[in-house]
């Protein structure tokens, strides 16, 4: 540790740490536009520079190290000197166009000018004008307000991954610019729009909208992915205008992903519903509330008199509120059923029953930087979790070995230490020759002769002995599995292997949760087999699971329900098997969906409960790592859109069940979330008893690789109308590997046709060569993809 | 005075095509220092104790201690450690590096090599100025003939001390001539100077520890390790040991390099380059390259040729880059030329620079095109004194500082600019 | 896209480096793409970003921050005189302005007849021998005089 004295004031900084890092300690404010907490030092800006006792002349702040006994003065006469020497020089080319610039009002030059500039310009000659850039449907250029701070393209090296921006030309000629006819494409891009402390990269979306002392700040978080980015929503009249990171260091840091900055276009997309609607004699009718619950009420109890309660099926998206999930299970079950479940995208259920607990992440979000080995089953991480990957990113930055196995090789942006690509049906196989190759390197202690046996046909591997090395001699190290894991058809056997391996490794073990509450939605009870906190249900018959319910179960012979109520969902897109959905639910005699989007949900649906999405409601996320975030309303409900958990409220009251009373959205979170209990005692990875099967032949023909574009996982974000733009967004490809095109005699470019099932589209081809022979990589939610089956199978292609 | 003792030039021969090469070096007793140290296993410390006492100064512009410099290499550091050269001569009226070069490019060669063996270096660059083709080639053609010969390579001459040495060509920025730029230039990046702390000797080429010097600097230590510091010393004066190569242009009879024991006086130097062309007066005079406070004439006159005399009659000598300007010179389009060039080179990372250089050219331009005012004179100085000290690297000073010493010593021609709108002379 | 013997050159320069360092090449090879193309289009270098592993805009911040690079096509001839102080003191600019009157062009204009594009340089570290003038980044020409700039301008022609 160091003592520094600045303005006077004693502080101690660490061994390496920098005057700027005392003065913030002390809370003393240096002036300054290039240094950034979370970005290496530039000291380009040379706003920040101090008087230093003994230094000849000023020092920047920044970059300066702390030394032992050093005298600082931030204030001095020679500071300030400096400080308005610098200041003079950025004004010179600065166009001091404020009254037409977006960043007015929250502009560091701006705010910096008042208290360093001087009142004339002493600047006569001509001012530099830079042409503007087109940088992609995000981010929106001024870049003769650039002030060269480089904070945008350190961003790119540092943080995304992906260095896009970059400074070309030099001295007074120098440009912040993309590559000749490129865009920025990071899915963290929107990021340098706060980094920019001028008004040269803003907001392309919420450009021109608003002025930003119009807009009042409300703290909200996140409905998309597991992380639970905390945010701060602005508001002009009633509406969301912009949305901006709310720093936690714990969980999203000071950025945002753009698809948790730029979505909350969804929020006020056309296609939102304002009014409930009931279809008689199949029309559809725009009705109010009243009429519309009743109409619910009627439908489900002739559905019950028929059926029984066993006949309805509940289905809500982990999008979805603790509270909304809670309320939708208590209403289910207090009718008597127990079809209930929000895992629509998983297929496996057939480790249901040996899970310990709620699935999740397994440790703290803040300590993945920490580790030292890292095995990631399944995902495509930067896509599927933006800013855990950039943690991911800054632990192999750190040194960490990144290990992945996976049907795909995307560009991760970070470096790969071993990688297993393998098709999906070789994915039990290849953890299973992780493991042997384990037990051989360290011993079997512990290892069931169940799995010992299974174990036996099994052959390790280059790949699987350098994994499992990795994970070995690396610690701390933890395994994850993603959403393309937790979708695979043998999820079960993934899990139960990947949790021995994480055992004899002495590796922490999780899973990267794929929504806003995919923890929470466990917690609330929203599975069949278990209630509220994993309390246990006694049913008389098993209840159906989201496969069972959805017509997707192996077990084919059990019928699905005979209605449904859908909450937060699309299924043609959100399910696993869209086409077997789409089929089951086209079949039922009701249908209730309670959604914030009309969608197509008039095609299937009998009644439409409008509700209102995480910006109009108060509720609760519980994220990835079991973090409880509650959050309350920004703006009010659009039309005569309501809270979903007030809807399920009267519903629960008009069906004349008991315990349906809640006042507030605070009582229902106490049901789930018990004030003085912690939640993480209930969160838990293992499976208990689950026999591991490891399939021993090929599949044979050509199989499916579907994910869930980042910009189609949930229903807000798939009418966010930027978002839509970008090239993330692009209509899916049918992905091949070269070998494939020439067996199939197509090129790149040429429109073939795919079949699944009885369902079929046609798409254009692409050429991947890093995917394993004989697979297909298709995306699923997509309007053009939702003909197809499931996300993994079989899957043929013919040439047109 | 003649020239009694060369260090880098002696017997070197322009007009010989075959003088350069490695038979000819031989011959001048060439790598007769690296096989002394290394036939007597001569231990990495005294070698740098032996430059340490020649009083060596790095001729690159800032005359550093070159013994001092190389004491700074951690010892005991297990990973690379890298060596670089600094042939990025860029400084306006430097040319000296080249000749050395494209002359003698053993020398340099061999002083790499002994500067490699007493820092431990395994691998060194030599970052040859973009415009200089023909010396780059020659420089590709001396490495591989050294290679060849075992003095370059693995276990050089049968020892276990290894060093590979490698050419870098620039392509046109004079900012790399700065040492921290030019490590950014051969990690393949834009020459964006670094901000020091920390120092290349414990964060440098790739983030190894890394020692810069000049060409010339290099090539002054073959004969230090032969003939021994202390003799080196008294080739010249006090802190200010052995032999310089002044490259004196402008208006002279005879521009050219003049390799000369250091102190001697400027006189004598002006008439080794064959005094003023057509017998003109001596205006000022630039000593040390173009970024450098200017001298008039009469104060040059007086003036020995060493880092401490300049420095005492208020310049520096820098890289020994000699401008003779006679009575004929306007002085404000010097400076206006000057200043263009910094405005131009400014690397653009740091803003006083940036936009500071390009403020100064803009207002001398105006001076110089009739378009001045009064109170323009006080706004250079002000602005001089902003960019001054405030920079990442020392291009702000030297942007600044040609500034401050014109309008010092030559005020009245600029009055008479802005008063006139025209020049007076 | 490059020659296979421009690809050996650049591969000779990448073996100079560190094995995990080969972006130290870009300047060589955008150097040597640029001696066989003329000129850096675009696709040469995002090529060269490819082939050395780094950012297409890491290429283009290096292309643009050199002076030596020509970002657009230039005659057949590139001929940049230094005018800087130094040479400028014995005739720099006097060569550069007969040179634009031989050529009827200003810098960084290219000559009606696509032979010679006009550039104007900085130092070039052979103010010793000014005027002095370099032909394709490659040739420097020391002394130029008239009657030298004639000669060369002829030779040139030829
Ligand atoms: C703008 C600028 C340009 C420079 N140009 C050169 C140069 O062309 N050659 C050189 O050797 N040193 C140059 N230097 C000095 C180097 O930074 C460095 O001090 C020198 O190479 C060290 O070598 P030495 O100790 O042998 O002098 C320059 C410095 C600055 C600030
Ligand atoms: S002083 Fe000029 S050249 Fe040096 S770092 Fe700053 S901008 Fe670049
Ligand atoms: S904040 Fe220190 S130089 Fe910019």
């Amino acid at each position: 540790m160091i003592n520094i004295e600045i303005n006077g004031k004693q502080v101690t900084v660490p061994k390496g740490g920098t005057v700027m890092d005392g003065a913030r300690q002390l809370g003393i404010y240096i002036p300054h536009f290039c240094y950034h907490k979370k970005l290496s030092i530039a000291a380009n800006c040379r706003m920040c520079l101090v008087q230093v006792e003994k230094a000849p002349k000023p020092l920047p702040a920044c970059a300066t190290p702390a030394t032992e006994g050093m005298k600082v003065y931030t204030h001095s006469q020679q500071a300030v000197t400096a400080q308005k020497g610098v200041m003079e020089f950025l004004l010179i080319n600065h166009p001091l166009d404020c009254p037409i610039c977006d960043q007015g009002g929250e502009c560091q030059l701006q705010d910096l000018a008042v208290g360093y500039g001087a009142s004339e310009s002493r600047y006569q000659e001509a001012k530099r004008v830079v042409t503007n850039k087109n940088l992609g449907p995000l981010i929106s250029t001024d870049m003769t307000r650039c002030i060269h701070c480089t904070r945008c393209v350190r961003f790119g090296q540092e943080i995304a991954g992906i260095m896009e921006l970059g400074q070309a030309g030099r001295g007074e000629h120098s440009e912040i610019l993309a590559f000749v006819g490129k865009t920025v494409d990071s899915e963290l891009s929107g990021n340098v729009i706060d980094l920019c402390p001028v008004g040269a990269l803003v907001s392309k979306p919420f450009r021109y909208s608003a002025r930003t002392w119009e807009l009042s700040r409300r703290k909200s978080i996140s409905p998309h992915c597991g992380l639970g980015s905390n945010l701060i929503v602005q508001v002009k009249i009633d509406r969301v205008m912009r949305v901006l990171p709310r720093e936690n260091e714990e969980i999203n840091e000071c950025w945002l992903s753009d698809k948790d900055r730029f979505s909350y276009e969804g929020l006020n997309s056309e296609d939102r519903l304002t009014t409930p609607m009931i279809k008689r004699n199949g029309q559809w009718h725009s009705c109010d509330w009243p009429e519309a619950l009743i109409f619910t009420v009627d439908g489900l109890k002739s559905v019950m008199e028929r059926h029984g309660a066993k006949g309805i099926g509940a289905l809500g998206s982990a999008h979805s509120t603790l509270e909304e999930l809670f309320l939708l299970q208590k209403l289910i079950r207090a009718l008597g059923g127990g079809n209930i479940d929000h895992r629509v995208r998983q297929a496996d259920f057939r480790a249901d029953s040996n899970l310990q607990g709620v699935p999740w992440l397994g440790m703290n979000i803040a300590d993945v930087q920490q580790l030292k080995s890292v095995l990631i089953i399944g995902s495509t991480l930067r896509k599927d979790h933006p800013l855990l990957a950039h943690r991911f990113r800054q632990a192999v930055k750190n040194g960490a070995q990144l290990n992945i196995i996976n049907p795909m090789d995307d560009d991760l942006l970070m470096r790969v230490a071993n990688r297993a690509i393998i098709a999906p049906s070789e994915m039990v196989n290849m953890l299973a020759r992780v493991l042997k190759a384990m037990i051989e390197a360290k011993s079997s202690e512990g290892i069931s002769k169940h799995i010992m046996q299974s174990l036996e046909a099994v052959n390790v591997t280059d790949e699987a002995q350098t994994i499992a090395n990795s994970m070995l001699t690396n610690s701390p190290a933890a395994i994850f599995l993603g959403n393309i894991a937790q979708h695979h058809p043998s999820y079960a056997d993934i899990h139960a292997i990947a949790q021995v391996i994480a055992k004899l490794a002495g590796a922490s073990f999780g899973f990267l949760g794929e929504a806003a509450n995919s923890v929470g939605a466990y917690l609330a009870g929203a599975i069949p087999n278990q209630g509220v906190l994993g309390s246990e249900i006694k049913h008389a018959e098993p209840p159906f699971n989201a496969a069972q319910m959805l017509g997707n179960s192996p077990n084919n012979a059990v019928p699905p329900c005979k209605a449904y109520i859908l909450m937060n969902l699309e299924p043609e897109l959100d399910a696993y098997n869209p086409q077997q959905a789409m089929k089951v639910i086209d079949n039922a005699e009701f249908v209730v969906s309670l959604s914030s989007f009309r969608g197509n949900i008039t095609n299937y649906a009998d009644v439409i409960l409008p509700i209102a999405p995480f910006t109009e409601t108060s509720g609760t996320f519980v994220n990835t790592e079991g973090r409880v975030q509650s959050f309350n309303g920004v703006v009010s409900p659009l039309g005569d859109t309501r809270p979903g958990w007030k809807v399920l409220r009267v519903l629960g009251n008009l069906l004349q069940l008991d315990g349906f009373d809640y006042e507030t959205s605070e009582q229902i979170r106490a049901q789930v979330i018990p004030a003085e209990d912690v939640i993480t005692r209930y969160l838990n990875n293992d499976l208990k008893d689950y026999a591991i099967n490891i399939p021993s032949e090929e599949m044979i023909g050509l199989q499916r690789i579907g994910e869930v574009p980042i910009y189609q996982a949930d229903p807000i974000v798939r009418r966010a109308e930027s978002l839509q733009l970008t090239s993330d967004a692009a209509p899916p490809k049918v992905w091949l590997p070269t070998v494939l095109l020439e067996q199939l005699n197509v090129n790149e470019g040429e429109i073939v046709r795919l079949k699944q099932g009885d369902g079929e589209v046609q798409l254009e081809v692409a050429c991947d060569d890093e995917l394993p022979f004989n697979c297909v990589r298709v995306a699923s939610a997509h309007s053009n993809t939702i003909a197809l089956g499931a996300l993994f199978g079989e899957i043929s292609v013919e040439k047109l | 005075m003649t020239q009694s003792v060369q260090v880098i030039l002696a017997d070197v021969n322009p007009t010989d095509p075959e003088n350069w090469r490695l038979k000819s070096y031989l011959k001048r007793d060439g790598y007769a220092a690296l096989k002394k140290i290394i036939a007597n296993k001569i231990p990495p410390e005294n070698v740098i104790e032996e430059v340490k006492k020649s009083a060596l100064r790095g001729r690159g512009g800032a005359g550093f201690p070159t013994g001092l410099k190389w004491s700074f290499m951690p010892r005991q550091y297990e990973g690379d450690k890298y060596l670089v050269c600094n042939s990025d001569e860029g400084e306006p009226g430097t040319f000296k590096d080249r000749d050395i070069m494209r002359y003698n490019p053993h020398i340099l060669i061999e002083g790499m090599a002994i500067a490699a063996y007493a820092m431990g270096a395994k691998t060194g660059y030599n970052y040859v100025h973009g415009e200089i083709w023909e010396t780059y080639e020659r420089m590709e053609e001396a490495v591989e003939e050294a290679r060849l010969a075992g003095f370059l390579g693995n276990n050089i001459l049968g020892s276990d001390f290894s060093f590979q040495l490698y050419n870098h060509h620039g392509y046109g920025a004079y900012i790399c001539g700065e040492e921290t730029a030019l490590l950014e230039s051969i990690e393949g990046k834009k020459g964006q100077p670094r901000f020091k702390p920390p120092f290349p000797a414990s964060y440098g080429l790739y983030g190894k520890p890394t020692t810069i010097n000049n060409t010339e600097t290099f090539a002054s230590v073959p004969w230090i390790i032969r003939h021994g510091g202390e003799k080196y010393l008294q080739l010249g004066k006090p802190n200010n040991g052995g032999t310089k190569i002044f490259s004196i242009s402008g208006h002279v009879n005879k521009p050219g390099n003049y390799e000369v024991p250091l102190g001697i006086p400027f006189a004598e130097l002006l008439e080794m380059a064959g005094g003023m062309r057509g017998g003109r007066k001596l205006k000022g005079c630039i000593p040390g390259g173009s970024s450098m406070p200017v001298l008039p004439g009469d104060v040059m006159m007086k003036t020995d040729m060493d880092y401490d005399s300049i420095a005492k009659a208020g310049s520096m000598l820098g890289s020994g880059a000699v401008i003779i300007m006679d009575d004929t010179t306007c002085m404000v389009r010097a400076l206006e030329r000057l200043s263009y060039f910094y405005y131009e080179e400014s690397c653009g990372q740091c803003t006083p620079c940036r936009e500071g250089t390009g403020w100064l050219y803009r207002i001398i331009n105006r001076i110089e095109h009739g378009k001045g005012r009064p109170e323009d004179l006080d706004l250079l100085d002000n602005l001089a004194d902003n960019i001054q000290g405030r920079t990442i690297c020392a291009l702000g000073d030297a942007a600044a500082m040609p500034v401050r010493a014109m309008l010092q010593h030559f005020r009245d021609e600029f009055v008479y600019h802005i008063e006139h709108k025209k020049c007076m002379v | 896209m490059l020659s296979t013997e421009s690809l050996e050159k650049i591969n000779r320069e990448i073996a100079k480096y560190p094995t995990d360092q080969k972006q130290s090449a870009v300047m060589s090879a955008l150097a040597i793409a640029q001696d066989e193309k003329g000129w850096l289009a675009t696709e040469t270098m995002d090529f060269i970003a490819k082939y050395l592993g780094m950012p297409a805009i890491a290429v283009y911040e290096v292309a643009t921050f050199y002076n030596m690079y020509n970002l657009k096509p230039v005659g057949k001839y590139k001929l940049t005189v230094c005018t800087n102080l130094p040479c400028a003191l014995s005739g720099g600019n006097d060569a550069a302005n007969y040179l634009k009157q031989k050529l009827g062009v200003g810098f960084n204009e290219t000559s009606a007849d696509g032979l010679f594009t006009l550039k104007e340089g900085e130092c070039m570290g052979a103010c010793g021998d000014a005027p002095v003038l370099l032909v394709n980044n490659k040739q420097m020409c020391s002394f130029m005089s008239n009657e030298q700039i004639d000669q060369l301008l002829e030779e040139l022609r030829k």
